[in-house]
């Protein structure tokens, strides 16, 4: 048998509509049989906290104030128009009304075809995060090189 | 060997691949899928990738206004 093709994302911005981007490549990629890692740094990794709203997490004042202004992945921004956080849950409505998958149902997609989330042991590092708080399907808190050596040959995106 | 149906002519992309994709990981080797699709993406590649997934496509028939794709594992 061929050897799989691969698809590498970099999941950077924790925008909900660049999260949604970011998910339906992965979705689709892994379930027409290509092998996908999923790198979550800064503020991707919003994405997969397990707290999906609002919390104090790390020890440092700076560091809490961060993470409590950015929640989890129910506070998501929308990248334009976002309307002080109403866009996203209206977007939300207009895609179950078409009948295309939500966010939260592509995340569900994703943690079913086994995508491989890792996360950036940097990023982690400064906004104090531990793996801990991220949710269980996360493998590993990983750094540069070892991304690299997994997108190897493959195709990598940026979002 | 069981017979499995599937639907996702109401379904758009990439749930129509994944849809097809997690039913074929439930199934047992040997059993068979029915699939329900529309033209368009769902019709030009989830035969294709199902192929590539290693399952053998065994008919693909018109039935009214969609598709229907019968697979083995």
């Amino acid at each position: 048998m061929d050897k799989k093709e691969k698809l590498s994302l970099i999941v950077f911005s924790g925008d909900f509509d660049k999260a949604i981007a970011a998910f339906t490549l992965a979705t689709g990629a892994a379930a027409t049989n290509r092998e996908v890692n999923m790198f979550f740094t800064f503020w991707g990794l919003n994405i997969i906290r397990k707290n999906k709203g609002r919390a104090f997490t790390g020890s440092g004042v700076l560091a809490r104030t961060f993470n409590f202004l950015m929640g989890g992945v129910k506070k998501l921004p929308l990248s334009r128009f976002n309307f002080l956080g109403i866009s996203p849950k209206l977007m939300t409505y207009m895609m179950k009304k078409k009948n295309v998958a939500t966010l939260d149902e592509l995340i569900e997609a994703a943690k079913a075809l086994k995508i491989n989330f890792i996360a950036c042991e940097m990023a982690m590092q400064i906004l104090e995060i531990k793996k801990e708080d991220l949710i269980d399907e996360v493998k590993a808190v990983v750094g540069v090189p070892t991304f690299l050596d997994l997108a190897k040959d493959g195709m990598t995106l940026f979002i | 060997m069981k017979k499995h149906f599937l639907d996702i002519t109401k379904e758009h992309c990439p749930m129509t691949f994944v849809k097809a994709r997690l039913k074929l990981d439930d199934m047992e080797k040997g059993d068979e899928l029915e699939i329900l699709l529309c033209e368009g993406e769902p019709l030009d590649n989830v035969p294709k990738t199902i192929e590539e997934c290693g399952c053998r496509v065994i008919s693909l028939d018109r039935a009214g206004q969609f598709h229907r794709l019968k697979v083995r594992k």
